[in-house]
């Protein structure tokens, strides 16, 4: 954690492409191979290229077992030489992005598909959350098996103690969140949330209520990572990669979450874009509950520790807005999707900067900074990352 | 303060009743620590030898300095709760059940911070005393108790799904003969169990403390000679459905080993009353036991099992008895597996010599029924399953445990006072 000796190299000359997005369902009798399969093809479809182009390809999901990556290129019909497994859940997008981006640029592999995906079969969120982790299993399962939802809720109420929030100000996320979400037709929920509604709402693990809780669906999102000159011969909108950041198990000495990896690291991530956080046109948080979405907030510098509850207040997250977040609806509203949670800020994130959003589109969205969280492994999530990426080379 | 509960109601033969679930009982090797700890009422928590970090969640190596020498110790209790939930959805059938369910985080003032249940009368940001638990999956659960004792605090609904607590519970002690007996129905009268069976051979033969034992308030003698596969079953067949606490108290013990006996007359009986007997009683007892564990306020909640100590390591002087007890607790061990499913507990107390005519050549100190009997319910208010009651059991299981070779050496040279 010393200071880095040398600087870190730029993505220049990679870029992202064909962004997919394949419609969510509540329930799914269909598999992880089935939703994954259907993303890649989207995406290659979009781009013009057939299974046979893509050389590269990284797979995140969590109900694929008993196959990885490897029995996917089997069963897909892949013969990549560069292969990635990534068990990273909220931060597989941007960290798919980081690994595949180096990969194209080493000249390992030309084209690098990203695909997550997962299925959602009745119960089978109940089973994913009885083994999810070693830690989970032994020391936060066994207490209610609240899941995610209770360990939340315990960071909700550890945060809303420790800096004044109210329900009403995660409430702002979510009810901005599903005006955006309105826009977009494939996101499941439909039906406008007004804050009288989600103050109302039946609590799910105090203070967690139903408003604050993603809804498990089967879902897929995919997009593809190759040379700009490559995108540009086949006349493909793309993105550029800016800057990264990626940290797992930050600040273990904290007693309970306060803040995520990006805290560490967020100097790094602007530095390298050499931008600031008023050059961000939209933010795209990984939000399974509206209390990491604050902290990412605070976290990637748009304001200071224990002031999202102010910033929430001071500003309008809608797509119209001055500050638009999570623009498709992000996963309160249009569902989770499994480890396709990781990609689905990223893949909007792509569409927005290439002017592609349609019904969401935010007008002038140039940049945006997108930002992973994933995985808790016990009582907090491990994985943080976050990216920037343009429409335009810099 | 905590809502005491109240007497339950009379059960409606019409309603199904309820089927115990588990919450999860799967760990990973090193997590059953907890469980071993847990089994004795101890708090303990993996500390680094090399580094002396303590580690929560148990692993297998240091989070420090990645040493894998990480031995289990006991830990100071203390702690803050620095974040609180109550659980209204579940995905577990078993915490559904019960819901709303409180959890919470707490700072230890040892380091780690954990996840735990937490009792009601826990003040919000309150001081907490942390205490290990089996659940009913028969796992070790950490649980956030108030620093202070609250009223009626055992009746938190939460903590009474952890313990086997004999209030308004109905009790069966098994041979009202024995010097235990007495002591043994005493203190569940006092613990207030509501009605307390004690199962009686041979009625015609008279015995001292009969009239003090039927004088005791909720006290019913009812006929029991365990080692009659018949009365077990005829007595099972009557009672067998409001067992909810049934303590196998009884005992055939003489002095000697194997040459000086000659003959293998009092084996056999040691066997049949210490060994058969617990077979007998848990084949008629046992399964409606298991088919009760979750049956209201007054459940299924306990098998409890006198033993000596002498079953982990044979004392010569009392060598066959020894070899009986050995048996019979290798037999609750497969009780224990079997009840489990049932979310009842098999609770072992073992005692060294006790304060009896058998064991009167003995020197001190011996256990006094009283103390056996106090130890009983303050064990099965704590949900253990393993209670070593005096000093010479707290010795033999300390010295085991260092090196049962050793023992073994020291034990034929230790004064079993016998003839």
């Amino acid at each position: 954690m010393a200071g880095r000796s040398i600087a870190r190299k730029s993505y220049d000359g990679v870029v992202l492409a064909a962004p997919a997005t394949v419609p969510y369902q509540r329930f799914s009798k269909e598999t992880a191979h089935w939703w994954i399969a259907r993303a890649l093809r989207q995406s290659l479809q979009a781009a013009g290229l057939s299974p046979r182009d893509v050389d590269g390809f990284s797979v995140a999901s969590f109900s694929l077992f008993p196959d990885t990556a490897v029995g996917l290129t089997q069963h897909l019909g892949l013969t990549p030489r560069w292969l990635d497994h990534i068990p990273m859940g909220g931060a597989s997008g941007v960290a798919a992005l980081r690994r595949a981006a180096r990969a194209v640029q080493a000249g390992d592999a030309d084209i690098v598909a990203c695909v997550a995906g997962d299925t959602n079969q009745v119960d089978s969120f109940r089973r994913m959350l009885s083994s999810f982790s070693r830690f989970a299993q032994d020391a936060s399962y066994p207490y209610g098996a609240g899941g995610p939802n209770a360990c939340f809720a315990l960071l909700t109420d550890h945060y809303m103690t420790a800096y004044g929030a109210t329900r009403e100000d995660f409430g702002r996320i979510c009810v901005a969140q599903r005006d955006n979400a309105l826009k977009n037709p494939h996101a499941v929920m439909k039906t406008p949330l007004t804050m009288e509604h989600y103050l109302g709402a039946r609590m799910i693990s105090d203070p967690i209520a139903l408003f604050d809780c993603v809804m498990p669906v089967g879902g897929a999102e995919a997009f593809l990572v190759m040379r700009e000159e490559d995108a540009r011969a086949a006349g493909l909108p793309c993105a550029y990669i800016r800057s990264t950041i990626e940290r797992h198990n930050a600040f273990p000495e904290d007693p309970i979450q306060m803040r995520g990896g990006w805290a560490m690291d967020v100097d790094e991530l602007y530095a390298m874009a050499d931008a600031k956080p008023d050059d961000i046109n939209l933010l795209q948080t990984y939000d399974d509950y509206p209390v990491i979405s604050m902290m990412q907030m605070e976290d990637l510098g748009f304001c200071g520790k224990g002031e999202g509850p102010a910033f929430v207040r001071a500003h309008d997250l809608t797509i119209a807005g001055d500050f638009p977040h999570n623009t498709s609806g992000g996963q309160l509203s249009a569902g989770q999707a499994g480890a396709a949670g990781g990609y689905i800020g990223l893949v909007e994130a792509i569409r927005q900067v290439t002017g592609g959003a349609g019904p969401t589109q935010v007008k002038n969205a140039r940049t945006a900074l997108v930002s992973g969280f994933g995985v808790i492994n016990f009582d907090r999530g491990v994985c943080s990352n976050a990216a920037i990426i343009s429409g335009a080379a810099a | 303060m905590t809502t005491p509960i109240a007497p339950p109601p009379k059960k409606d033969p019409q309603q199904r009743t309820r089927v115990q679930t588990l919450p999860s009982g799967a760990r990973s090797r090193a997590a059953l620590g907890l469980t071993a700890a847990a089994a004795e009422g101890r708090f303990m928590l993996q500390v680094c030898a090399k580094c002396g970090t303590v580690q929560y969640p148990p692993r297998d190596a240091c989070g420090t300095c990645l040493s894998v020498d990480l031995p289990w110790k006991d830990i100071a209790p203390e702690g803050r709760l620095i974040a609180e939930t109550t659980v209204r959805t579940s995905t577990s059938t078993y915490f559904r059940e019960r819901t709303p369910w409180r959890v919470g985080t707490v700072r230890l003032e040892a380091g780690p911070s954990i996840i735990c249940h937490v009792h009601g009368d826990v003040a919000r940001g309150g001081a907490v005393r942390i205490s290990n638990r089996l659940d009913k999956s028969g796992q070790g659960v950490l649980f956030a108790l108030p620093a202070e004792r609250t009223q009626n605090m055992e009746d938190d609904p939460q903590l009474r799904e952890m313990t086997a607590n004999p209030k308004f519970r109905r009790v069966l002690i098994t041979d009202a003969r024995s010097g235990n007996a007495l002591a043994l129905a005493q203190a569940f009268a006092k613990a207030e169990a509501s009605i307390i069976f004690v199962g009686e051979a041979e009625g015609w033969r008279p015995y001292p403390h009969r009239d003090e034992l039927a004088a005791i308030p909720g006290v019913q003698l009812l006929p029991l000679d365990v080692t009659d596969t018949s009365s077990v079953a005829e007595l099972a067949a009557e009672i067998g459905g409001k067992t909810d606490i049934l303590v196998n108290n009884a005992r055939f013990m003489r002095p000697g080993g194997i040459l000086a006996r000659g003959d293998t007359v009092f084996a056999r009986d040691e066997m049949e009353v210490n060994y058969l007997g617990l077979m007998r009683l848990a084949q008629a007892f046992g399964p409606a036991m298991l088919g009760r564990g979750a049956d209201g306020q007054n459940s299924a909640a306990a098998w409890v099992n006198i033993l000596s100590v002498y079953a982990y390591s044979n004392l010569p002087a009392l060598g066959a008895f020894s070899a009986s007890s050995a048996a019979a607790y290798s037999l609750t061990q497969c009780l224990r597996a079997e009840m489990r499913p049932g979310g009842v507990r098999v609770m072992n107390v073992y005692a060294g010599p006790t304060d009896d005519d058998w064991h009167q050549p003995l020197p001190p100190p011996k256990v006094a029924p009283q103390a056996l009997a106090k130890a009983v319910v303050a064990g099965l208010k704590d949900g253990l399953e393993d209670v070593f009651v005096g000093d010479v059991a707290q010795d033999l299981i300390d010295r085991w445990r260092a090196g049962p070779k050793i023992l073994e050496r020291e034990m034929s040279e230790t004064d079993g006072g016998a003839a």
